[in-house]
Protein backbone atom coordinates (compact mmCIF):
# COMPACT_ATOMS: atom_id res chain seq x y z
CA UNK A 1 0.00 0.00 0.00
CA UNK A 2 2.98 2.19 0.23
CA UNK A 3 3.44 2.67 -3.48
CA UNK A 4 -0.64 4.22 -3.51
CA UNK A 5 -0.02 6.14 -0.39
CA UNK A 6 3.08 8.11 -2.22
CA UNK A 7 1.49 7.86 -5.87
CA UNK A 8 -1.50 10.04 -3.93
CA UNK A 9 1.33 11.80 -2.01
CA UNK A 10 3.17 12.53 -5.30
CA UNK A 11 -0.29 14.18 -7.06
CA UNK A 12 -0.99 16.63 -4.92
CA UNK A 13 2.83 17.98 -4.22
CA UNK A 14 2.09 21.19 -4.64
CA UNK A 15 5.90 21.59 -6.38
CA UNK A 16 4.38 20.10 -9.39
CA UNK A 17 1.55 22.53 -9.90
CA UNK A 18 3.33 25.66 -10.95
CA UNK A 19 5.40 26.50 -13.91
CA UNK A 20 4.95 25.47 -17.97
CA UNK A 21 5.30 22.03 -17.42
CA UNK A 22 2.80 21.61 -14.56
CA UNK A 23 0.80 18.79 -14.17
CA UNK A 24 -2.51 20.74 -14.56
CA UNK A 25 -0.33 21.61 -17.80
CA UNK A 26 0.04 18.14 -18.79
CA UNK A 27 -3.18 17.13 -17.99
CA UNK A 28 -4.59 19.97 -20.25
CA UNK A 29 -2.46 18.53 -23.29
CA UNK A 30 -3.69 15.31 -22.52
CA UNK A 31 -7.59 16.31 -22.62
CA UNK A 32 -6.72 18.71 -25.58
CA UNK A 33 -5.56 15.55 -27.59
CA UNK A 34 -8.39 13.62 -26.35
CA UNK A 35 -10.82 15.99 -27.23
CA UNK A 36 -9.04 17.02 -30.79
CA UNK A 37 -8.84 14.08 -32.15
CA UNK A 38 -12.45 12.90 -30.97
CA UNK A 39 -13.62 16.46 -32.88
CA UNK A 40 -11.00 15.60 -36.09
CA UNK A 41 -12.07 11.77 -35.98
CA UNK A 42 -15.77 12.87 -35.67
CA UNK A 43 -15.41 15.29 -38.66
CA UNK A 44 -14.55 12.47 -40.63
CA UNK A 45 -16.12 9.67 -39.61
CA UNK A 46 -19.88 10.82 -38.84
CA UNK A 47 -21.10 12.00 -42.31
CA UNK A 48 -19.16 8.93 -44.01
CA UNK A 49 -21.35 6.68 -41.35
CA UNK A 50 -24.16 8.71 -42.06
CA UNK A 51 -23.56 8.42 -46.18
CA UNK A 52 -22.90 4.63 -45.67
CA UNK A 53 -25.54 4.12 -43.20
CA UNK A 54 -28.51 6.07 -45.18
CA UNK A 55 -27.39 4.70 -49.02
CA UNK A 56 -27.19 0.99 -47.36
CA UNK A 57 -24.34 1.21 -49.53
CA UNK A 58 -20.42 0.05 -49.06
CA UNK A 59 -21.20 -1.16 -45.68
CA UNK A 60 -18.85 -4.21 -46.53
CA UNK A 61 -16.37 -1.65 -47.19
CA UNK A 62 -16.84 0.09 -44.32
CA UNK A 63 -17.02 -2.71 -41.28
CA UNK A 64 -13.87 -3.98 -43.24
CA UNK A 65 -11.78 -0.44 -43.04
CA UNK A 66 -12.74 0.29 -39.60
CA UNK A 67 -11.63 -3.67 -38.33
CA UNK A 68 -8.49 -2.89 -40.30
CA UNK A 69 -8.10 0.60 -38.36
CA UNK A 70 -8.80 -1.02 -35.07
CA UNK A 71 -5.96 -3.72 -35.75
CA UNK A 72 -3.35 -0.87 -36.48
CA UNK A 73 -0.57 -1.10 -33.46
CA UNK A 74 -0.58 2.81 -32.25
CA UNK A 75 3.04 2.91 -31.27
CA UNK A 76 3.84 1.73 -34.77
CA UNK A 77 1.67 4.06 -36.53
CA UNK A 78 2.88 6.64 -33.88
CA UNK A 79 6.88 6.14 -34.86
CA UNK A 80 5.86 5.80 -38.68
CA UNK A 81 3.65 9.07 -38.97
CA UNK A 82 6.48 11.07 -36.65
CA UNK A 83 9.48 10.01 -39.24
CA UNK A 84 7.61 11.72 -41.75
CA UNK A 85 6.55 15.09 -40.16
CA UNK A 86 8.91 15.17 -36.96
CA UNK A 87 8.70 15.12 -33.43
CA UNK A 88 6.58 17.28 -31.62
CA UNK A 89 2.15 16.67 -31.05
CA UNK A 90 1.18 16.85 -34.93
CA UNK A 91 2.26 12.82 -35.24
CA UNK A 92 0.44 12.16 -32.19
CA UNK A 93 -2.36 13.80 -32.83
CA UNK A 94 -2.96 12.22 -36.36
CA UNK A 95 -2.09 8.80 -34.43
CA UNK A 96 -5.11 9.52 -31.91
CA UNK A 97 -7.92 10.55 -34.55
CA UNK A 98 -7.02 7.38 -37.12
CA UNK A 99 -7.65 5.69 -33.77
CA UNK A 100 -10.53 7.78 -32.54
CA UNK A 101 -12.63 6.82 -36.56
CA UNK A 102 -13.55 3.02 -36.10
CA UNK A 103 -15.73 3.51 -33.20
CA UNK A 104 -17.07 6.90 -35.26
CA UNK A 105 -17.90 5.20 -37.70
CA UNK A 106 -19.52 1.96 -36.95
CA UNK A 107 -21.39 4.15 -34.17
CA UNK A 108 -22.63 6.05 -36.55
CA UNK A 109 -23.21 3.43 -39.22
CA UNK A 110 -25.04 1.17 -36.90
CA UNK A 111 -27.19 3.78 -35.48
CA UNK A 112 -28.52 5.04 -38.77
CA UNK A 113 -28.48 1.32 -40.45
CA UNK A 114 -30.86 0.34 -37.07
CA UNK A 115 -33.54 2.77 -37.87
CA UNK A 116 -36.86 1.25 -39.14
CA UNK A 117 -36.89 1.33 -42.76
CA UNK A 118 -40.75 1.57 -42.28
CA UNK A 119 -39.81 4.69 -40.20
CA UNK A 120 -38.06 6.08 -43.04
CA UNK A 121 -40.48 5.45 -46.11
CA UNK A 122 -43.28 7.13 -43.89
CA UNK A 123 -41.13 9.92 -43.62
CA UNK A 124 -40.46 10.16 -47.77
CA UNK A 125 -43.91 9.41 -47.97
CA UNK A 126 -44.88 13.04 -46.35
CA UNK A 127 -43.01 14.94 -48.69
CA UNK A 128 -38.88 14.97 -46.82
CA UNK A 129 -36.30 15.43 -48.97
CA UNK A 130 -33.22 13.04 -48.49
CA UNK A 131 -31.47 15.56 -46.47
CA UNK A 132 -34.92 16.13 -44.16
CA UNK A 133 -34.93 12.34 -43.54
CA UNK A 134 -31.27 11.72 -42.60
CA UNK A 135 -31.36 15.25 -40.52
CA UNK A 136 -34.89 14.95 -39.01
CA UNK A 137 -35.52 11.23 -38.57
CA UNK A 138 -32.39 8.65 -38.97
CA UNK A 139 -29.93 11.24 -37.61
CA UNK A 140 -31.72 11.55 -34.83
CA UNK A 141 -32.56 8.34 -34.08
CA UNK A 142 -29.29 7.11 -34.39
CA UNK A 143 -27.76 9.57 -31.69
CA UNK A 144 -27.65 7.06 -28.61
CA UNK A 145 -25.47 5.12 -30.95
CA UNK A 146 -23.62 7.50 -32.43
CA UNK A 147 -22.86 8.94 -28.89
CA UNK A 148 -21.71 4.93 -27.94
CA UNK A 149 -19.70 5.54 -30.66
CA UNK A 150 -17.98 8.95 -29.37
CA UNK A 151 -18.14 7.37 -25.86
CA UNK A 152 -16.00 4.89 -26.99
CA UNK A 153 -13.39 6.99 -29.22
CA UNK A 154 -13.02 9.22 -25.99
CA UNK A 155 -11.90 6.17 -23.68
CA UNK A 156 -9.45 4.92 -26.38
CA UNK A 157 -8.14 7.92 -26.85
CA UNK A 158 -7.71 9.43 -23.27
CA UNK A 159 -5.88 5.91 -22.73
CA UNK A 160 -3.47 6.16 -25.15
CA UNK A 161 -2.60 9.59 -25.38
CA UNK A 162 0.27 8.49 -23.00
CA UNK A 163 1.98 7.47 -26.04
CA UNK A 164 2.53 11.45 -27.36
CA UNK A 165 5.79 11.57 -24.32
CA UNK A 166 7.11 8.94 -26.71
CA UNK A 167 7.71 11.46 -29.78
CA UNK A 168 8.38 14.48 -27.11
CA UNK A 169 4.52 15.39 -27.81
CA UNK A 170 3.48 16.03 -24.16
CA UNK A 171 0.69 15.06 -22.40
CA UNK A 172 0.84 12.60 -19.12
CA UNK A 173 3.02 10.29 -20.27
CA UNK A 174 5.74 12.73 -20.17
CA UNK A 175 5.81 11.42 -16.29
CA UNK A 176 5.67 7.65 -17.20
CA UNK A 177 8.38 7.44 -19.61
CA UNK A 178 10.44 9.45 -17.34
CA UNK A 179 9.62 7.13 -14.68
CA UNK A 180 9.96 4.03 -16.92
CA UNK A 181 13.79 5.27 -16.91
CA UNK A 182 14.56 6.11 -13.71
CA UNK A 183 12.61 3.30 -12.13
CA UNK A 184 10.37 5.56 -10.12
CA UNK A 185 7.66 3.52 -10.12
CA UNK A 186 5.78 6.19 -7.48
CA UNK A 187 6.01 8.54 -10.11
CA UNK A 188 4.64 6.04 -12.73
CA UNK A 189 1.66 4.75 -10.82
CA UNK A 190 1.06 8.23 -9.95
CA UNK A 191 0.76 9.24 -13.38
CA UNK A 192 -1.41 5.84 -14.39
CA UNK A 193 -3.46 6.93 -11.62
CA UNK A 194 -4.25 10.26 -13.20
CA UNK A 195 -4.97 8.67 -16.31
CA UNK A 196 -7.44 6.22 -15.03
CA UNK A 197 -9.45 8.85 -13.20
CA UNK A 198 -9.94 10.89 -16.60
CA UNK A 199 -10.77 8.07 -18.18
CA UNK A 200 -13.33 7.22 -15.26
CA UNK A 201 -14.88 10.85 -15.70
CA UNK A 202 -15.07 11.03 -19.59
CA UNK A 203 -16.77 7.63 -19.36
CA UNK A 204 -19.42 9.26 -16.78
CA UNK A 205 -19.83 12.08 -18.46
CA UNK A 206 -20.33 10.20 -22.05
CA UNK A 207 -22.44 8.24 -20.40
CA UNK A 208 -25.06 10.51 -19.50
CA UNK A 209 -24.85 12.44 -23.15
CA UNK A 210 -25.36 8.95 -24.30
CA UNK A 211 -28.74 8.71 -22.49
CA UNK A 212 -29.36 12.66 -22.99
CA UNK A 213 -29.17 12.05 -26.52
CA UNK A 214 -31.83 9.40 -26.68
CA UNK A 215 -34.97 10.95 -28.84
CA UNK A 216 -38.54 11.20 -26.94
CA UNK A 217 -40.88 9.03 -27.50
CA UNK A 218 -38.51 6.52 -27.35
CA UNK A 219 -37.82 2.92 -25.75
CA UNK A 220 -34.32 2.62 -24.44
CA UNK A 221 -31.93 0.04 -25.68
CA UNK A 222 -30.02 -1.50 -22.93
CA UNK A 223 -26.48 0.41 -22.80
CA UNK A 224 -23.73 -2.09 -23.32
CA UNK B 1 -24.54 -23.81 -3.32
CA UNK B 2 -23.33 -21.63 -0.26
CA UNK B 3 -20.56 -23.86 -0.25
CA UNK B 4 -20.02 -23.48 -3.49
CA UNK B 5 -19.54 -19.91 -3.61
CA UNK B 6 -17.32 -19.84 -0.44
CA UNK B 7 -14.69 -21.68 -2.71
CA UNK B 8 -14.95 -19.54 -5.48
CA UNK B 9 -14.31 -16.14 -2.82
CA UNK B 10 -11.54 -18.28 -1.29
CA UNK B 11 -9.95 -19.24 -4.91
CA UNK B 12 -10.26 -15.52 -5.96
CA UNK B 13 -8.78 -14.69 -2.59
CA UNK B 14 -5.96 -17.26 -3.56
CA UNK B 15 -4.63 -16.02 -6.44
CA UNK B 16 -5.58 -12.24 -5.90
CA UNK B 17 -2.85 -13.10 -2.94
CA UNK B 18 -0.95 -14.97 -5.32
CA UNK B 19 -0.45 -12.55 -7.71
CA UNK B 20 0.50 -9.90 -4.93
CA UNK B 21 3.33 -12.40 -3.54
CA UNK B 22 4.39 -12.61 -7.12
CA UNK B 23 4.85 -9.14 -7.17
CA UNK B 24 7.19 -8.99 -4.43
CA UNK B 25 9.24 -12.73 -4.38
CA UNK B 26 12.48 -12.58 -5.54
CA UNK B 27 14.39 -12.41 -9.19
CA UNK B 28 12.89 -14.91 -10.86
CA UNK B 29 16.12 -15.08 -13.32
CA UNK B 30 17.95 -16.11 -9.68
CA UNK B 31 17.96 -20.01 -11.00
CA UNK B 32 19.23 -21.52 -7.53
CA UNK B 33 20.82 -23.95 -10.58
CA UNK B 34 24.89 -24.61 -9.86
CA UNK B 35 26.94 -23.64 -13.07
CA UNK B 36 27.98 -26.43 -15.33
CA UNK B 37 31.33 -27.23 -15.57
CA UNK B 38 31.31 -28.68 -19.40
CA UNK B 39 29.41 -25.81 -20.74
CA UNK B 40 30.08 -22.05 -21.16
CA UNK B 41 26.79 -20.18 -21.18
CA UNK B 42 26.79 -16.79 -22.85
CA UNK B 43 24.12 -14.03 -22.25
CA UNK B 44 23.58 -10.89 -23.67
CA UNK B 45 21.59 -7.75 -23.07
CA UNK B 46 18.40 -7.38 -25.00
CA UNK B 47 19.89 -5.21 -28.43
CA UNK B 48 21.64 -6.35 -31.19
CA UNK B 49 25.29 -4.88 -30.74
CA UNK B 50 25.44 -6.76 -27.61
CA UNK B 51 23.95 -9.83 -29.14
CA UNK B 52 26.66 -9.57 -31.74
CA UNK B 53 29.54 -9.52 -29.46
CA UNK B 54 27.93 -12.08 -27.52
CA UNK B 55 27.93 -14.30 -30.63
CA UNK B 56 31.27 -13.28 -31.39
CA UNK B 57 32.60 -14.58 -27.78
CA UNK B 58 30.64 -17.89 -28.43
CA UNK B 59 31.83 -18.33 -31.90
CA UNK B 60 35.46 -17.69 -30.38
CA UNK B 61 35.07 -20.18 -27.67
CA UNK B 62 34.06 -23.12 -30.34
CA UNK B 63 36.69 -22.72 -32.84
CA UNK B 64 39.24 -23.25 -30.21
CA UNK B 65 36.87 -26.47 -28.82
CA UNK B 66 35.00 -25.34 -26.20
CA UNK B 67 31.29 -25.78 -26.24
CA UNK B 68 29.02 -22.90 -25.29
CA UNK B 69 25.33 -22.46 -24.71
CA UNK B 70 23.67 -19.32 -25.91
CA UNK B 71 21.17 -17.25 -23.30
CA UNK B 72 20.84 -14.12 -25.47
CA UNK B 73 18.48 -11.00 -24.59
CA UNK B 74 18.49 -11.11 -21.27
CA UNK B 75 17.11 -7.40 -20.71
CA UNK B 76 18.59 -5.44 -18.22
CA UNK B 77 21.41 -5.25 -15.57
CA UNK B 78 18.75 -5.94 -13.04
CA UNK B 79 17.95 -9.20 -14.47
CA UNK B 80 21.23 -10.33 -15.69
CA UNK B 81 23.55 -9.75 -12.92
CA UNK B 82 21.98 -11.98 -10.55
CA UNK B 83 21.59 -14.29 -13.36
CA UNK B 84 25.63 -14.24 -13.74
CA UNK B 85 26.22 -14.18 -10.03
CA UNK B 86 24.15 -17.19 -9.46
CA UNK B 87 26.40 -18.68 -12.34
CA UNK B 88 23.33 -19.42 -14.59
CA UNK B 89 25.34 -17.64 -16.88
CA UNK B 90 29.28 -17.44 -16.87
CA UNK B 91 29.94 -14.63 -19.55
CA UNK B 92 28.27 -11.74 -20.70
CA UNK B 93 29.58 -8.82 -22.94
CA UNK B 94 29.38 -5.55 -20.59
CA UNK B 95 30.31 -2.27 -20.82
CA UNK B 96 32.12 -0.21 -18.37
CA UNK B 97 30.87 2.73 -17.16
CA UNK B 98 27.58 1.38 -16.59
CA UNK B 99 28.64 -2.09 -15.09
CA UNK B 100 30.84 0.56 -12.41
CA UNK B 101 27.04 2.55 -11.81
CA UNK B 102 25.12 -0.55 -10.94
CA UNK B 103 27.78 -1.54 -8.29
CA UNK B 104 28.96 1.72 -7.66
CA UNK B 105 25.66 4.54 -7.50
CA UNK B 106 27.75 7.36 -6.12
CA UNK B 107 30.77 6.70 -8.38
CA UNK B 108 32.43 9.72 -9.92
CA UNK B 109 34.79 8.35 -12.43
CA UNK B 110 34.56 9.01 -15.70
CA UNK B 111 37.49 8.00 -18.43
CA UNK B 112 38.38 4.17 -19.37
CA UNK B 113 41.07 3.42 -17.23
CA UNK B 114 39.74 4.68 -13.69
CA UNK B 115 36.72 2.99 -14.38
CA UNK B 116 38.32 -0.72 -15.62
CA UNK B 117 40.69 0.06 -12.48
CA UNK B 118 37.97 0.00 -10.12
CA UNK B 119 35.52 -2.48 -11.30
CA UNK B 120 37.86 -5.67 -9.53
CA UNK B 121 37.19 -4.88 -6.14
CA UNK B 122 33.67 -3.60 -6.77
CA UNK B 123 33.05 -6.92 -8.71
CA UNK B 124 34.84 -9.37 -6.20
CA UNK B 125 32.51 -10.18 -3.24
CA UNK B 126 29.84 -11.04 -6.04
CA UNK B 127 32.24 -14.38 -7.40
CA UNK B 128 32.62 -11.82 -10.49
CA UNK B 129 35.46 -10.57 -12.39
CA UNK B 130 36.38 -8.56 -15.81
CA UNK B 131 38.68 -9.40 -18.63
CA UNK B 132 40.60 -7.48 -20.55
CA UNK B 133 38.29 -4.10 -21.70
CA UNK B 134 38.64 -3.41 -25.03
CA UNK B 135 39.22 -0.01 -26.84
CA UNK B 136 35.80 0.12 -28.83
CA UNK B 137 33.26 2.13 -26.52
CA UNK B 138 29.68 2.67 -26.86
CA UNK B 139 28.39 5.75 -24.89
CA UNK B 140 26.82 8.82 -25.22
CA UNK B 141 27.85 11.24 -27.38
CA UNK B 142 26.30 14.92 -27.97
CA UNK B 143 25.95 15.50 -31.87
CA UNK B 144 25.19 18.48 -34.22
CA UNK B 145 24.24 18.80 -37.86
CA UNK B 146 27.84 19.18 -40.04
CA UNK B 147 25.88 22.96 -41.33
CA UNK B 148 25.24 23.71 -37.20
CA UNK B 149 28.86 23.07 -36.91
CA UNK B 150 30.55 24.95 -39.80
CA UNK B 151 27.97 27.94 -39.30
CA UNK B 152 28.92 28.05 -35.50
CA UNK B 153 32.34 26.97 -35.56
CA UNK B 154 31.63 24.42 -32.93
CA UNK B 155 32.93 21.10 -32.50
CA UNK B 156 33.89 20.61 -28.93
CA UNK B 157 31.54 20.66 -25.98
CA UNK B 158 33.90 23.97 -24.47
CA UNK B 159 32.40 26.42 -27.99
CA UNK B 160 28.80 25.98 -27.07
CA UNK B 161 29.17 28.20 -24.28
CA UNK B 162 30.01 31.35 -26.40
CA UNK B 163 27.33 30.45 -28.63
CA UNK B 164 24.02 33.42 -28.30
CA UNK B 165 21.24 31.56 -29.31
CA UNK B 166 18.96 29.52 -26.89
CA UNK B 167 20.23 25.42 -27.03
CA UNK B 168 17.84 22.96 -26.92
CA UNK B 169 19.11 18.85 -26.62
CA UNK B 170 17.32 15.88 -27.37
CA UNK B 171 17.39 12.32 -25.81
CA UNK B 172 15.84 9.91 -23.96
CA UNK B 173 14.09 11.36 -20.85
CA UNK B 174 16.38 9.44 -18.61
CA UNK B 175 19.30 12.09 -19.72
CA UNK B 176 17.78 14.66 -18.29
CA UNK B 177 18.02 13.72 -14.83
CA UNK B 178 22.00 11.78 -15.47
CA UNK B 179 24.92 13.54 -14.39
CA UNK B 180 26.05 14.01 -17.93
CA UNK B 181 22.68 15.75 -19.06
CA UNK B 182 22.01 19.11 -18.99
CA UNK B 183 22.97 19.77 -15.47
CA UNK B 184 26.72 18.25 -16.15
CA UNK B 185 26.55 20.29 -19.31
CA UNK B 186 25.84 23.47 -17.15
CA UNK B 187 28.57 22.47 -14.46
CA UNK B 188 31.06 21.44 -16.43
CA UNK B 189 30.87 23.59 -19.51
CA UNK B 190 29.04 26.67 -18.50
CA UNK B 191 26.01 25.94 -21.67
CA UNK B 192 22.29 26.61 -20.10
CA UNK B 193 20.26 23.90 -22.68
CA UNK B 194 16.57 23.15 -22.50
CA UNK B 195 15.24 19.50 -23.26
CA UNK B 196 13.43 17.73 -25.21
CA UNK B 197 12.70 14.31 -24.65
CA UNK B 198 12.69 11.91 -27.32
CA UNK B 199 12.07 8.19 -26.44
CA UNK B 200 13.46 6.07 -28.75
CA UNK B 201 17.10 5.97 -27.53
CA UNK B 202 18.79 8.04 -30.26
CA UNK B 203 16.82 6.03 -33.04
CA UNK B 204 15.52 7.40 -36.03
CA UNK B 205 13.31 9.69 -34.51
CA UNK B 206 15.99 11.07 -32.88
CA UNK B 207 18.13 11.43 -35.96
CA UNK B 208 15.30 12.93 -37.91
CA UNK B 209 14.52 16.08 -34.87
CA UNK B 210 18.36 16.78 -35.08
CA UNK B 211 18.42 17.25 -38.98
CA UNK B 212 15.00 18.96 -38.90
CA UNK B 213 16.30 21.49 -36.95
CA UNK B 214 13.65 20.37 -34.07
CA UNK B 215 16.56 19.94 -31.48
CA UNK B 216 20.15 21.87 -31.70
CA UNK B 217 22.58 18.90 -30.00
CA UNK B 218 21.38 15.06 -30.25
CA UNK B 219 22.41 12.06 -27.29
CA UNK B 220 23.51 9.42 -29.64
CA UNK B 221 25.41 6.50 -29.18
CA UNK B 222 29.69 6.54 -30.29
CA UNK B 223 28.83 2.89 -32.31
CA UNK B 224 25.66 4.34 -33.91
CA UNK B 225 26.08 4.07 -37.56
CA UNK B 226 23.49 7.25 -38.11
CA UNK B 227 26.41 9.62 -36.93
CA UNK B 228 28.45 8.67 -39.81
CA UNK B 229 25.42 8.22 -42.81
CA UNK B 230 24.35 12.03 -41.60
CA UNK B 231 27.57 13.10 -41.28
CA UNK B 232 26.96 14.53 -37.62
CA UNK B 233 29.68 15.93 -35.73
CA UNK B 234 30.44 14.37 -32.69
CA UNK B 235 31.47 16.99 -30.00
CA UNK B 236 34.28 16.18 -28.40
CA UNK B 237 34.73 16.36 -24.73
CA UNK B 238 37.84 17.78 -23.25
CA UNK B 239 36.39 17.63 -19.81
CA UNK B 240 35.59 14.49 -19.40
CA UNK B 241 31.56 14.85 -18.63
CA UNK B 242 30.86 11.58 -20.38
CA UNK B 243 31.20 8.36 -18.35
CA UNK B 244 33.50 5.90 -20.79
CA UNK B 245 31.90 2.85 -21.14
CA UNK B 246 33.99 0.30 -23.38
CA UNK B 247 33.30 -3.48 -23.88
CA UNK B 248 34.34 -5.64 -21.34
CA UNK B 249 33.79 -9.66 -20.71
CA UNK B 250 32.00 -10.10 -17.49
CA UNK B 251 32.43 -13.74 -15.98
CA UNK B 252 31.38 -15.28 -12.91
CA UNK B 253 34.58 -16.85 -11.95
CA UNK B 254 33.98 -19.87 -10.99
CA UNK B 255 32.23 -21.27 -13.74
CA UNK B 256 34.21 -19.63 -16.36
CA UNK B 257 37.08 -21.81 -17.52
CA UNK B 258 40.71 -20.53 -16.77
CA UNK B 259 42.52 -21.06 -19.36
CA UNK B 260 39.56 -19.70 -21.74
CA UNK B 261 39.94 -16.49 -20.90
CA UNK B 262 42.75 -15.86 -23.49
CA UNK B 263 40.47 -16.35 -26.37
CA UNK B 264 37.89 -13.57 -25.08
CA UNK B 265 40.84 -11.70 -24.44
CA UNK B 266 41.92 -11.90 -28.40
CA UNK B 267 38.69 -10.80 -29.16
CA UNK B 268 38.71 -7.73 -27.01
CA UNK B 269 42.20 -6.86 -28.07
CA UNK B 270 40.83 -6.32 -31.54
CA UNK B 271 37.43 -5.10 -31.06
CA UNK B 272 37.24 -1.32 -32.26
CA UNK B 273 34.41 1.56 -31.71
CA UNK B 274 34.69 1.85 -35.51
CA UNK B 275 34.14 -2.37 -35.35
CA UNK B 276 31.06 -2.12 -33.45
CA UNK B 277 29.65 0.98 -36.15
CA UNK B 278 30.21 -2.11 -38.74
CA UNK B 279 28.68 -4.52 -36.58
CA UNK B 280 25.86 -2.44 -36.30
CA UNK B 281 25.18 -1.17 -39.76
CA UNK B 282 25.54 -4.98 -40.98
CA UNK B 283 22.83 -5.61 -38.11
CA UNK B 284 20.36 -2.73 -39.76
CA UNK B 285 20.90 -4.33 -42.73
CA UNK B 286 19.36 -7.42 -41.77
CA UNK B 287 22.11 -9.80 -41.18
CA UNK B 288 21.90 -12.33 -38.64
CA UNK B 289 24.06 -11.72 -35.26
CA UNK B 290 25.88 -15.35 -36.62
CA UNK B 291 26.53 -14.18 -39.98
CA UNK B 292 27.97 -10.97 -38.65
CA UNK B 293 29.81 -13.12 -36.08
CA UNK B 294 31.39 -15.13 -38.46
CA UNK B 295 32.39 -12.38 -40.71
CA UNK B 296 34.32 -10.20 -37.80
CA UNK B 297 36.04 -13.05 -36.82
CA UNK B 298 37.11 -14.32 -40.10
CA UNK B 299 38.33 -10.61 -41.10
CA UNK B 300 40.11 -10.21 -37.77
CA UNK B 301 42.21 -13.30 -37.69
CA UNK B 302 40.74 -14.35 -34.62
CA UNK B 303 40.41 -17.87 -32.77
Amino acid sequence: MNFLTDAIAWIFNPALHEGANSLTARIGEHLGYTFGAVLIGALVAIPLGILVGHTRRGAGIAVAFTGGLRALPSLGVLILIALSVGIGFQAPLATFVIMAIPPLLSGTYAGIHAVNPVTVDAARAMGMTPLQVIFQVEFPLALPLVMAGVRSAILQVVATATLAAYVSGGALGVYIFSALARRDYTQMLAASLIVIALAFALEGIFALLQRLARPHGTVALPVK
Amino acid sequence: MSIKRILTATAAVAVVGLALAGCTAADPAAAPSSASMEKIVIGSQAFSENEIVAEIYAQALENAGYSVERKFNIGSREVYIPAIESGEVSLLPEYTGGLLQYFDTKTTLKTAADIYGALPVLLKPSGLAVLDQSTASDEDSYNVTKAFSEANNVTSLSDLSALKIPLTVGGNSELETRPYGPAGLLSVYGVTVSFTSIEDYGGPLTVKALNDGAVHIADLYTSDPSIAKNGFVTLSDPEGLMVANNVVALINKASFPEEAKGVINSVNAKLTTAGLVQINTESAAGDSPATIAAKWLKANQVG
